[in-house]
């Protein structure tokens, strides 16, 4: 149901990640407009990004990011062959990742 | 009983060890999360988000962030937002839409690995002003911008 995507862009010493993750990332307060029912929340509250293991980046967030999230992030210091790691956690105990090691700029 | 300072040590030895374990033993990639501040996100007035964000700390307007943002958002359940800083030892960057029942969207927690720079879409309820607050050397940095909503991002 749920799918982690991302891209590593190395640019001028400095690389790109750009995420987009397949989520509904309901608020809770939106109903079903056939029953009218309350959709219950659904939405990611954690996300971190981590260099070969250790955590450089991590977010919080709510139901007012969009769905189907897309972030982008600029990250320094990342050598070719790095792995870098996304993992984001959502309030009803999914999770999802992908990871992506950095290549040699062609 | 008395609680002599060798007994002290001594336990507090054992037990710090004890801990170090613990920790070593569950941080294993892909499970450290970070904490999830429920207060942050509780519905609210933006005052007070912001009040529960940074404890009333003094915010100051920089032109020293780039808020990136349309003026006119034809759809208010995609809304794309860039945030840029020349500030430095930017610690964190929180985003925030003042009318929205939520009004804190996202905070991010950056790290020497990390440009001032965050890339986002954000849903809005009406038409109001979004606002970041940039935490950089234990000062607080805000910046804003109104976005006219044209169709609402809460199935309105």
């Amino acid at each position: 149901m749920t799918k982690t995507k991302i891209r590593l862009n190395a640019k001028n010493g400095k690389t790109e990640l750009k995420i987009l993750i397949a989520h509904p990332m309901e608020h809770g307060r939106n109903r079903d407009p056939e029953t009218q029912e309350l959709i219950p929340a659904h939405f990611i509250k954690t996300l971190t990004v981590s260099q070969n293991g250790k955590t450089i980046l991590s977010a919080q967030m709510a139901g007012s990011i969009s769905k189907n999230p897309y972030f982008a992030f600029w990250l320094k210091g990342i050598a070719n062959g790095d792995l870098i790691r996304v993992d984001w956690l959502d309030n009803q105990g999914l999770s999802g990742s992908a990871e992506q090691r950095l290549a040699e700029p062609s | 009983m008395t609680y002599s300072r060798r007994k002290f040590l001594h336990h507090a030895t054992a037990s710090g060890c004890y801990v170090i374990a613990a920790c070593a033993g569950l941080m294993t990639p892909g499970q450290v999360f970070a904490e999830w501040a429920e207060d942050y996100f509780s519905p609210g007035k933006l005052e007070h988000t912001l009040d529960r964000l940074f404890a009333g700390a003094d915010i100051a307007d920089s032109a020293a962030i780039s808020l990136n943002l349309p003026l006119i958002a034809e759809d208010g359940a995609v809304v794309p937002i860039k945030v840029a800083s020349t500030l430095s030892d930017v610690e964190s960057i929180a985003i925030l839409v003042e009318k929205n029942p939520v009004p804190l969207a996202a905070i991010f927690t950056l790290s020497e690995n990390t440009e001032p720079f965050v890339s986002a879409q954000l849903k809005m309820a009406e038409t109001c002003d979004v606002i970041t607050v940039i935490k950089a050397g234990d000062k607080l940095y805000s910046a804003r911008q109104q976005v006219k909503v044209t169709i609402g991002g809460c199935g309105g």
